[in-house]
């Protein structure tokens, strides 16, 4: 847990040169896509042939629309990976926002949808403030603040519902639009989606608070000495985390036309799986929207592939975990494999 | 006072770290356009005083003064926008992202109106710098990919970007070979004559004689002075530096070379180092030396079981020996004296009978249980033989200053039978009253029969110390020295000439 | 070199003895048992405290070895799983005619393996921390048991097996003596040993450890092999005291455990706290829940009592170093 003072820097003693290694790297990171993408197409053909209803218009929407969520929920972890942290209380303020979002729209059923989606956000926010000022002053470690805020934030759902749930008949159609109505034909939770794929990876490509998040995951010292207030880009990041789930909770609630106490448990591991799925780096500063819109698809394909070729939902667990510890492993021994790499190169 | 010929004006810094003075009222004026050396031993709080202009520590007492106008860096971000910048000793970089986004990381350029960064604007000058600076690589190549002298251009380059006026350079050459090192005091003239003053810190007096017109001394966190580089001699020089002149330092006792000890045989370890031979006897002090990044540390380590070597053969007391741990290499008589004490070398938080005692628990287990009184006991008495100053061995490690620190270290090297001592950097940060006290327990213990291995980039203390000198460059062994040929010209000469056809440089252009 | 002495006594100071940590923690306790006793005027009744200790000690034999990995600078929330595995294991044995005394063995070598797993992986992969590694294993672990046992309940166990949750040692509970047992040996591991030594080094400096001669990767994999075998004993006395198990068992328990640990003082970042403060804070967070549920506080509340404490005894320390760290900066 003290990765942050000691992650060396590569190289540091390399003695000959190796301009290669740069473009090694790069093409390896496109590789590894390149591998997730030609993975999930083997998948489907895979499933294709047991179960001949899967590639079908109606199903690949399906899909899209059950990873939209998701992989919301991918980039704002995403940014707290880079920053070498993790949040695990996602689910928890997912369920906290929801919640909140569907007791309001029960009592006024007038409110506007719009309304009810700022409540969730509003709410989301400040769950991942308080949250991000305990990382970043307060100086708790990732792991243990947001284990301790993900069971505060789960126990206020169930105070908040006062352990009913919020079902279908209680919430007005307006609401449910939001995650079944779409635009220009497509359905608006991948309207979202997109939306903030776009915006973060404006964000995180163009501007500098975004290039300064991985700057800060890179090498955190060398950022205090550029001038970068480490703090504020870690509040920053578990801000946008908490933001996002406030969103994705709305959704969730939308979508499912149902708010319970419960509502999202663990999901904060399938996040976790899609960004480390896709790339995303645990020791810091590495990590690409392309990356964790891959992970998602991947995790979204196998959750809808798996009930269609008859495998128990009692696998669903095991095979998630497993997925965890493959991605996370083969990271790691690429990683190993190009730092040997650039050792053979170097001439001695 | 408003015109002035000082860019720079310190007076009176003071910069105190609990339990160290880590300067004590220091005082520095650089001219427009020179080239001023700052020169002080390892320790001597150089690395503290480059913090202090640049904004990363506030001093406690002490003015700052830019131009003739009194300045008050509050941070990084402040001493960037007034034109200072620095080159750190150890490279400061995002390993993760590319060479542009390193050299604008805080201060890109951006859209005026939209705030979007301008990459393609970046790239192009990234690579105009990289190429004014004579570096072939490209600047979207990622950092780690480089090597220290490639980061050391990419640090020069960010220094330029942001049109600094006042640049230091910490120890810019210490990693780097002659012909490196040719073309970075040829980048710091070039930045002097476009108007640019530099500070440049080194201990190594070539760089100074080359390049300086003025030159300010520190020791112990202490201001000595400063002169006219064609003023002050040699001799007087060290003096300045290490507070004593240099015969009286080294307590060099003649010992009896016994039976060899410790041979090794064409080892290597892919990347770091290869076809290392060299033996070593008892009572013997080896030095080995070479500039920094030579591979020494890393051959001591595959020595002691920190690593493995990948090639060749160590011997050990006459039998083959591949150490898997250090633990197996301290039962078998080898111990290791890490280069970094406060991170490799003890744990800060515990007193120092603890730190004393830890590699030797055993010794004072009984059916499990540890027994206190024992302990204690040992771990006063070692305390005294190295002559730590401290009230009791419960004393925090943090409380001492870095020469009491170093010779608990060496109490921890006592408490073990062991046959071989690898000693990295000694007296690196250490004051000259300790160091001199150091030497004495490394002749000591030589006289007791140790063979010790001495790894230093200490002129001084090669010359003044060894029996016999290894000297390394980019990973292999360049030269074994008896104590007749050794010459601190036939050092350097080893340690550094690459006029070789491989050179670094040469194979960057060829790339 | 000029000879000089140096002590080798530690000089008493009262202040310095009172100043600590665990006291405040006594103090704590003392105010939940005036408060309980408050609520309730049977509290101190001594059958009353004996059943309500029995009624929170089975997590409390995981919280011992848990001690260990965070004074190391780790952490390991899989430990809930390796409850919840190792319990179904053992009950989906025994429902399949093995014998309960097998069944037993079984499922505390399932436990320690799982811990050694976790240990192995972590140091043979330092790239990875402890978070990602257990996290990983957590998610596993838990699969293994929904895959064994799906959504189904297993039970009826001889009546030997339920004496270890229930049953008397004359009229002290069985289950407190084997803690008892247990906290004694651990803490005399952790104060009194070589190896509880080296575990204080590992988390102030693991660098300085290993080239001091501590072997830290093989104690690290000892401590989360005991952490394994501990979850295994926790699932021991919770599956004898629920009478059956299911897959979902022990939910959240990692929670506790690490606050119990964090409360008990021992830093999260390695190095500092002591056994006896761990133990503290089990009868702290026990009795607290108790009275809690005395006047009628919902699981769901105390889920958030149970966060904020985790929080505010992280918090503290931080904060008090945090103004120690502003003078230096």
């Amino acid at each position: 847990m003290k990765t942050v003072t000691t992650q060396a820097v590569p190289n540091k003693s390399s003695v000959g040169s190796g301009t290669a290694g740069g473009s090694i790297s790069a093409s390896f990171s496109k590789f590894r896509e390149l591998g997730l993408l030609a993975f999930i197409v083997i998948l489907s053909i895979g499933v294709q042939i047991r179960n001949h209803s899967f590639l079908t218009l109606e199903n690949l929407n399906d899909i899209a629309t059950n990873t939209a969520i998701l992989s919301i929920l991918a980039v704002g972890m995403m940014l707290v990976i880079i920053t070498r942290g993790i949040d695990l209380s996602i689910g928890a303020t997912l369920a906290l926002s929801g919640m909140s979002a569907a007791q309001m729209v029960s009592h006024y059923p007038g409110l506007h949808p719009l309304a009810a989606i700022a409540i969730g956000v509003g709410i989301g926010l400040a769950c991942g403030m308080l949250l991000g000022v305990l990382v970043a002053w307060v100086n708790i470690l990732p792991i243990i603040a947001t284990l301790g805020m993900m069971n505060v934030f789960r126990g206020m759902t169930y105070q908040v519902s006062g352990g009913k749930w919020v079902s279908a008949h209680q919430m007005p159609e307006s609401f449910k639009q939001i995650a079944t109505g779409s635009m220009f034909g497509v359905n608006n939770l991948i309207v979202i989606a997109l939306l903030i794929y776009l915006v973060s990876y404006y964000f995180i490509n163009y501007t500098k608070t975004g290039r300064r998040i991985y700057a800060v995951g890179s090498n955190p010292d060398s950022a205090k000495i550029s001038g970068i207030h480490n703090e504020k880009i870690l509040w920053l990041v578990y801000t946008i985390m908490g933001g996002l789930s406030g969103l994705a909770g709305v959704l969730w609630v939308s979508k499912y036309a149902s708010a319970q106490g419960d509502t999202a448990v663990g999901y904060e591991l399938s996040v976790i799986a899609a960004c480390v799925l896709g790339g995303v780096s645990i020791a810091g500063g590495v990590g690409k929207i392309s990356g964790i819109i891959l992970g998602s698809v991947l995790l979204g394909i196998l959750n809808n592939a798996l009930p269609m070729i008859n495998v128990s939902p009692f696998w669903q667990t095991f095979i998630q975990g497993a997925i965890i510890v493959t991605a996370v492993l083969i990271n790691a021994l690429v990683k190993r494999g190009i730092d040997r790499n650039n050792l053979m190169r170097r001439k001695i | 006072m408003a015109e002035t010929d000082y860019v720079l004006e310190l007076k009176g810094i003071s910069k105190i770290f609990p339990g160290i003075k880590a300067l004590d009222n220091v005082y520095f004026r650089l001219k427009r356009g020179e080239i001023h050396a700052l020169m002080g031993e390892n320790g001597a709080g150089k690395s503290t005083f480059i913090k202090v202009i640049t904004g990363v520590y506030t001093p406690d007492e002490g003015e700052i003064y830019l131009n003739g106008t009194k300045v008050d860096f509050r941070n990084p971000t402040d001493a960037k926008k007034m034109g200072i910048a620095a080159i750190y000793q150890h490279v400061t970089c995002y390993p993760d992202l590319s060479v542009t986004e390193n050299i604008f990381m805080g201060h890109e350029k951006v859209e005026k109106g939209t705030r979007r960064i301008r990459w393609k604007e970046m790239h192009e000058e990234a690579a105009r710098l990289l190429n004014e600076l004579g570096a072939t690589f490209s600047p979207k190549t990622l950092m780690g990919a480089l090597s220290v002298a490639e980061q050391q251009i990419v640090e020069i380059a960010k220094a330029l970007s942001t049109n600094a006026k006042i640049i230091i350079m910490d120890e810019p050459t210490a990693a780097l070979s002659k012909t490196e090192s040719e073309e970075l005091y040829r980048i710091a003239e070039r930045l002097r004559d476009n108007g640019a003053s530099i500070i440049f810190i080194s201990h190594r007096f070539e760089d100074m004689y080359r390049l300086a017109t003025q030159v300010t001394v520190f020791r112990d966190s202490k201001y000595i002075g400063t002169w006219n580089v064609n003023e002050i001699s040699n001799p007087d020089l060290i003096v300045a530096m290490v507070g004593r002149e240099i015969s009286q330092l080294f307590p060099k006792k003649e010992t009896t070379v016994g039976e060899e000890v410790l041979r090794v045989e064409g080892i290597g370890k892919t990347g770091y180092f290869a076809d290392v031979s060299f033996q070593l006897r008892r009572g013997e002090i080896l030095g080995l030396t070479g500039l920094v990044g030579a591979g020494r540390t890393e051959v001591c380590e595959t020595i002691f079981g920190i690593s493995q070597i990948d090639k060749g053969t160590i011997f050990f007391k006459g039998a083959k020996a591949q150490f898997k741990s250090p633990r197996e290499a301290m039962r078998q008589g080898i111990g290791y004296l890490p280069e970094d004490r406060q991170k490799q070398g003890l744990v800060l938080q515990w007193g120092i009978g603890r730190n004393i005692t830890l590699p030797a628990l055993e010794q004072f287990s009984s059916k499990g249980a540890l027994n206190h009184r024992k302990e204690l006991d040992l771990a006063k008495r070692l305390a005294e033989k190295v002559s730590v100053k401290a009230k009791s061995v419960f004393d925090l490690a943090s409380s001492l200053s870095g020469g009491n620190q170093q010779k608990v270290v060496f109490a921890k090297l006592l408490t073990g039978e062991l046959d071989v001592l690898i000693l990295d950097e000694p007296t690196k940060g250490v004051d000259v009253g300790a160091k001199s006290a150091i030497y004495e327990i490394i002749s000591d213990l030589a006289c007791a029969g140790y063979g010790i291995i001495l790894v230093s980039s200490e002129m001084p203390e090669i010359l003044g110390m060894c029996d016999r000198v290894v000297v390394m460059r980019e990973g292999r062994v360049t030269a074994q020295l008896d104590r007749d040929g050794l010459t601190q010209e036939a050092i350097l000469e080893a340690a550094m000439d690459d006029s070789a056809a491989n050179t670094p440089l040469d194979r960057r252009a060829g790339a | 070199m000029e000879p000089r002495t140096i002590a080798n006594e530690k000089p008493f100071s009262l202040k310095g003895y009172f100043l600590q940590w665990e006291w405040l923690l006594v103090v704590l306790l003392l105010a939940i048992f005036v408060m309980n006793a408050n609520l309730s005027e049977y509290f101190l009744d001594y059958n009353n405290l004996r059943d309500a200790t029995m009624g929170f000690l089975d997590k409390a034999f995981i919280v011992l070895p848990m001690v260990f990995i965070i004074m190391m600078g780790e952490i390991d929330i899989s430990v809930a799983s390796i409850v919840a595995l190792t319990s179904v294991i053992m009950a989906d044995l025994y429902s399949r005619g093995m014998p309960m005394e097998f069944a037993v063995v079984i499922c505390l070598v399932v436990g320690a393996v799982c811990g050694w797993i976790n240990g192995m992986l972590i140091v043979k992969f330092k790239e990875l921390s402890s978070v990602i590694v257990t996290l990983s294993t957590m998610i596993i672990y838990r699969g293994i048991a929904y895959i064994l046992l799906e959504d189904q309940a297993v039970g009826k166990f001889p009546s030997w097996f339920k004496f270890m949750g229930w049953g008397y040692v004359g009229t002290i509970p069985f289950i407190l003596v084997a803690f008892v047992i247990f906290a004694a040996g651990f803490g005399f591991l952790l104060h009194k040993t070589a190896f509880g030594r080296r575990v204080y080094s590992i988390g102030n400096n693991a660098t300085a450890s290993h080239y001091s001669g501590v072997d830290v990767d093989r104690i690290k994999v000892w401590v989360f092999t005991l952490a394994g075998l501990m979850s295994a004993v926790t699932a021991l006395f919770l599956t004898s005291r629920m009478g059956s198990t299911r897959p979902n068992i022990a939910n959240g328990y990692e929670l506790e455990v690490i606050a119990m640990v964090v409360l008990g003082g021992i830093s999260t970042s390695g190095g500092k706290g002591r056994m006896i403060g761990a133990i503290l804070a089990i009868f702290l967070i026990g009795f607290l829940r108790y009275g809690l549920g005395l006047v009628n506080v919902t699981a769901q509340t105390l889920l958030i009592i149970l966060g904020l404490l985790l929080i505010f005894s992280v918090a503290i320390p931080q904060l008090k170093r945090r103004k120690g760290a502003a003078r230096r900066l």
